[in-house]
C-alpha cells in the first residue's frame, strides 16, 4: 500500500536524515550564500550522495546505479528539504536519470547513467521559457541541418544550468507554441558554440540559470527518445520532479513547522509562553492535520511512481498540489508567528519561506497542478 | 463657485506650477520614498524642490495647524489636496514617521514649548524621527519594556536596549518609551521622552532582514542624559500616550492606497488565453477577489475616517483597519508573486531591478508583524470592540 513504511524504507529515511542533518545542514547554505559559491553546492557532498547511492537513486545496478526507487528517492529529497540542502539532486538523480531511463537508447543510457550515478556527471533540465511553467508553450526551435539539428531560443529556471555538464533541452521540431506534440528532446554540451549561461541568482540562494541559444548545431545522434515525439518522455520528466518537489517540500514544510512550535513553546510574552495563547494553538493544530495529510499525498504520489510511472500523473499532480499551498502556510505561519525574529535574517525561518516560494513554483503551483487535475478529471 | 472649488482650482494651479514632472511618476521601490533629516542625500534635484515647495505650503501636513509648519487645511480642503495630488499622480513629498506617529501624539499632549521645538522641522522633513518601543522581552507585551529611566535631579539618565527599532541608523532624534517606576504595575510605570540619536551612550546596529536589507536596528542606551523638558506628558502617563500614538501607526500602515490595481500588475505578466481572459483561471479569480476587498477597504477606510470627529483617533478601529489592510497587502503581494513566476524569485541583477518585487515581498510580512502583530490587533477587536468575556 505504500501508506506505511517499510523496515527498509524507514532505515534509508533515518540514513538520510542522519547525512543530511549532519553533512549539509541550513548552515552550509548559508555559507554557500554568503561566500557567493561559484558553484552553488558543495562537491564534496555531491561525490559523498553518489557514495551513498543516492546519485543512482533511480538508475539501475547495470548501470552503476542503486535502483533503490522511487519512495526511497522522495524519502532523500524529504530530508534535504528539511535542511535545505543544496545539490544537484533533483536536477540530476532525478530529472537526467528520468529523461534518460525513458527516451535514452542503450547508447546514450551506456554512456551516462553510470557517470550520473558515480556523481561524474551533472545533468541539467533546460525547460522553461515563461514566467509559469507551462511545456506546452515550447518555443524554442530546432531546425534540420545538414546531418543534425540547428537550435535557437531561450531558457531560463534551468537549475543547476551554470555547472551542468549536460544539458536536455526541450525544442520544437514541429508544430507551434501550443501544441505538446512537434516537441524533441536533445542532449546537449553547454560548451558548444552559440551557447551563452548566465547564473540567476534566486531568492532562495539554490541554482538557476538563463541559457541563450544562437544557432547552436548538434548531431542526430543527440536526440534523446524520438524526434517530434518527445510528449511523451517530456511528461515523465516533469512527473518525476514534481513528485521529488513534493517531497522536498513535505520536509521544508514539516521543518518550518517544527521550528515554529518549538519556539512558541518557548517564546515568553506576558508572563507565559505564547504558545499557551489558543490563537496560536489552534493554527498550529491546524497545520499539523495539514501536514499528515500532506505526508499521506506525497507517500501515495511517490508509491505510484514506483509501481505505474504512466498512472502516477493524477496521483503526483495532486501532491504537488497540496503540498504547494501547505508548505506556504508554513512558512507563512511561520514567520508570523515569530514575530519580529521571523523578519531576520539571523533565524532561518525565513530561508524556509523562500525556499518554499521556489520549489512551489517548480514544475507547476498548485493552481497549475489543480487545473490539470480537473482537466485530467474531464470537468 | 463654492469656496471649495476654488480652493480645487487654486490647488491645481499651484501644483502645475510646483510639481516637478520627475515627482509624477510611480515610485519603483520604496528607496525612492523622501525621508528627509539632518544627513539624508536627496535622490534628485526634482525631489528636494518639490519637498520645499510643499514644506513651504505647509502641505507636507495639510491639516496641522499653520504655527507649527502645518497648512492650516480642514478636512474637506485636505481632501481635496489629496485628490489633486492623486489626479496627477504626485508622490507623496515626504515620509516621516514625525509625521505619521509622533506628530499626533505632540499635538495632542505636548506642551507649547515642544510643539514648536519638533513639529515645525518635521514638516519641512529636516529632523528624521524613529520609534524606541519594542525591547527583546517586550514585543507585543509592549508594557513589560524595561529601559531604565531614572531622575537625577535636573535631568534624566537612560539605560536599557531597544529592538527591530526602523531607521534608527539613519534617523536624528527618537521618541521612546521608558520605564520610570519599577514599583507600581506595569501600565503605570511608563514614561515617553524625546532625545537626539546623537547624544553620547545611543548606539545603533543594523539587523539584517529576510529581504537582504538593513532598515532596522538594535538600539543601546548607556548612561543617555535626557533633558527634563524633553518628557512628553506626566511622570509615569506615557502608555496613555503610546498607546495614542499607535492607533496613528496603524492607520498609516494600514493604508495601502495608491497602489496601481492588482489586476492591472498581473495581466502584464502571466499573459492571456485565447479568450482573452487571464491564462490562469484560479489567480484570476483571487485576483478579482483581492480587487473586491481592496475596494471595499479603501471605502472603509474613507467611511471611518469621515466618521471620526475632525482630530479624533479611529480608537479600537484602528485595531480592524490595521489587521485587515496588512493582511489583504500581503495576499496582494503573494499574487504579484504568483503572477511573476519564475522572473518574481530573480534575487539580483538589472533585469529584476536587484530582485525589487522578491525583496518587497518578504518585506510586506512585517506588516503584520510591525506596529502590533494581527493577533495583538485581534484581541484588542475582541476586547475592546467586540467586549467579549476574559478577553
Ligand atoms: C451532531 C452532534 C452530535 C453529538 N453527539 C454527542 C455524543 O454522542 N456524545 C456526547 O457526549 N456529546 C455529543 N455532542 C455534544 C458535543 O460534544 C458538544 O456539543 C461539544 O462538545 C460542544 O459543547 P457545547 O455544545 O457545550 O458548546 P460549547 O462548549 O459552549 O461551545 C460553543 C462554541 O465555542 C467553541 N469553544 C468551546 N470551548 C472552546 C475552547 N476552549 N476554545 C475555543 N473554542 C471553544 C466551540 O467550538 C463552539 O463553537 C454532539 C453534538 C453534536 C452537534
Ligand atoms: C518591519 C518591522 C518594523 C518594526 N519597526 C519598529 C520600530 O520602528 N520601533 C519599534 O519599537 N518596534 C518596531 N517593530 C517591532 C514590532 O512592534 C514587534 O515586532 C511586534 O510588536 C511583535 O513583538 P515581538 O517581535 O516581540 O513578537 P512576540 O510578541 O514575541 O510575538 C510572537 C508571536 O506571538 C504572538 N502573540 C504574542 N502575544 C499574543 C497573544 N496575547 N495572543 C495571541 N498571539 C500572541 C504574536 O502575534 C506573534 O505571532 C518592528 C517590527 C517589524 C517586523
Amino acid at each position: 500500500m505504500g501508506l506505511v513504511l517499510t523496515e527498509e524504507e524507514k532505515m534509508i529515511s533515518e540514513m538520510a536524515e542522519g547525512f543530511f542533518a549532519d553533512k549539509a545542514p541550513v548552515k552550509q547554505l548559508r555559507e554557500l550564500r554568503d561566500n557567493r559559491d561559484e558553484t552553488g553546492f558543495d562537491r564534496g557532498l555531491w561525490a559523498e550522495m553518489a557514495e551513498m547511492g543516492f546519485a543512482g537513486v533511480l538508475i539501475d545496478e547495470d548501470h552503476g546505479g542503486s535502483n533503490m526507487g522511487f519512495m526511497e528517492a522522495g524519502l532523500i529529497a524529504e530530508q534535504m528539504g528539511r535542511n535545505l540542502t543544496a545539490s544537484p539532486f533533483v536536477s540530476t538523480a532525478i530529472l537526467a536519470a528520468t529523461a534518460l531511463n525513458k527516451g535514452g537508447s542503450a547508447e546514450q543510457k551506456k554512456e551516462w547513467l553510470p557517470k550520473i550515478a558515480g556523481g561524474e556527471t551533472i545533468m541539467a533540465l533546460a525547460l522553461e521559457e515563461g514566467r509559469k511553467h507551462n511545456p506546452a508553450a515550447t518555443n524554442m526551435s530546432a531546425e534540420r541541418s545538414g546531418n543534425g539539428f540547428k537550435l535557437n531560443g531561450q531558457k531560463g529556471m534551468v537549475m543547476d544550468g551554470h555547472v551542468a555538464d549536460q544539458l536536455i533541452v526541450v525544442a520544437r521540431t514541429s508544430g507551434e507554441a501550443g501544441d505538446m506534440d512537434g516537441l524533441t528532446l536533445f542532449l546537449v554540451d553547454p560548451k558548444t558554440k552559440g551557447i551563452a549561461t548566465e547564473r540567476t541568482q534566486m531568492v532562495d540562494s539554490r541554482n538557476s540559470a538563463r541559457i541563450e541559444f544562437e544557432d547552436v548545431e548538434v548531431n542526430a545522434d543527440a536526440v534523446l527518445g524520438e524526434v517530434d515525439n518527445g510528449a511523451a518522455v517530456l511528461k515523465a520528466i516533469v512527473n518525476a520532479g514534481k513528485a521529488a518537489i513534493a517531497a522536498e517540500l513535505l520536509g521544508t514544510g514539516g521543518e518550518a513547522f517544527r521550528q515554529t512550535t518549538d519556539y512558541i513553546r518557548e517564546r515568553k510574552q506576558f508572563g507565559v509562553e505564547i504558545g499557551s495563547f489558543q490563537a496560536l494553538q489552534h493554527r498550529s493544530a491546524h497545520l499539523y492535520s495539514e501536514l499528515e495529510i500532506c505526508r499521506s499525498a506525497v507517500l501515495m504520489a511517490l508509491t505510484s511512481m514506483d509501481m505505474d510511472a504512466a498512472g502516477s500523473e493524477m496521483p503526483v499532480a495532486m501532491a504537488k498540489a497540496k503540498l504547494g499551498s501547505v508548505s506556504k502556510l508554513a512558512g507563512l505561519e511561520g514567520v508570523q508567528m515569530h514575530g519580529g525574529v521571523g523578519m531576520t535574517d539571523e533565524y532561518d525561518i525565513g530561508l524556509y519561506l523562500k525556499r518554499i516560494r521556489v520549489a512551489q513554483e517548480l514544475f507547476g503551483d498548485a493552481n497549475y497542478q489543480m487545473e490539470q487535475i480537473a482537466s485530467m478529471k474531464g470537468y | 463657485m463654492s469656496d471649495l472649488d476654488a480652493f480645487r482650482q487654486e490647488v491645481r494651479t499651484w501644483l502645475d506650477e510646483n510639481c516637478p514632472q520627475e515627482m509624477r511618476t510611480p515610485m519603483k521601490g520604496f528607496e525612492d520614498a523622501c525621508w528627509g533629516g539632518r544627513n539624508y542625500k536627496f535622490a534628485s534635484q526634482a525631489q528636494e524642490d518639490w519637498l520645499r515647495a510643499m514644506a513651504e505650503k505647509g502641505w507636507t501636513v495639510p491639516t496641522w495647524p499653520k504655527e507649527y509648519g502645518g497648512g492650516g487645511l480642514s478636512k474637506a480642503e485636505a481632501k481635496v489636496l489629496a485628490s489633486e495630488m492623486k489626479r496627477i499622480k504626485a508622490r507623496s513629498p515626504l515620509s516621516s514617521f514625525g509625521i505619521w506617529m509622533l506628530g499626533p501624539a505632540l499635538l495632542k499632549f505636548g506642551n507649547e514649548a515642544q510643539k514648536m521645538e519638533h513639529l515645525p522641522p518635521i514638516a519641512r522633513g529636516e529632523i528624521r524621527w524613529c520609534q524606541g518601543y519594542s525591547e527583546p522581552g517586550a514585543g507585543s507585551d509592549l508594557a513589560a519594556l524595561a529601559t531604565k529611566c531614572e531622575d537625577k535631579g535636573d535631568h534624566f539618565l537612560v539605560n536599557g536596549q531597544k529592538v527591530w527599532t526602523s531607521y534608527a541608523d539613519k534617523a536624528d532624534w527618537i521618541f521612546c518609551l521608558v520605564r520610570t517606576d519599577f514599583e507600581a504595575t506595569k501600565h503605570n510605570g511608563i514614561s515617553f521622552v524625546l532625545f537626539d540619536m546623537e547624544t553620547p551612550g545611543v548606539e545603533a546596529k543594523p539587523i539584517k532582514l529576510i529581504s537582504g536589507r538593513s532598515p532596522f536596528c538594535e538600539t543601546f542606551f548607556e548612561d543617555v542624559r535626557v533633558e527634563k523638558h524633553n518628557l512628553v506628558g506626566e511622570l509615569n502617563k506615557g502608555w496613555t500616550i503610546a498607546k495614542y500614538l499607535l492607533t496613528h501607526e496603524r492607520e498609516m500602515i494600514g493604508d495601502i492606497g495608491g497602489n496601481r490595481p492588482i489586476s492591472e500588475i498581473v495581466a502584464g505578466s502571466v499573459g492571456l488565453d485565447d479568450n482573452k481572459k487571464l491564462a490562469d483561471p484560479m489567480l484570476r479569480a483571487k485576483v478579482a477577489e483581492t480587487e473586491v476587498d481592496e475596494w471595499a477597504y479603501m471605502l472603509t477606510l474613507t467611511r471611518k475616517l469621515a466618521e471620526a470627529k475632525a482630530g479624533a483617533s479611529l480608537g479600537a478601529d484602528s485595531s480592524m483597519l490595521k489587521y485587515y489592510g496588512t493582511e489583504l497587502n500581503k495576499r496582494r503581494y503573494e499574487l504579484m508573486m504568483d503572477a511573476a513566476g519564475h522572473d518574481g524569485l530573480e534575487w539580483e541583477g538589472e533585469r529584476s531591478n536587484d530582485g525589487d518585487l522578491a525583496r518587497m515581498w518578504l518585506r510586506t510580512k512585517g506588516n503584520s508583524i510591525e506596529g502590533g502583530t494581527s493577533e495583538v490587533q485581534l484581541n484588542i477587536i475582541s476586547k475592546h470592540i467586540l467586549r467579549m468575556p476574559g478577553a
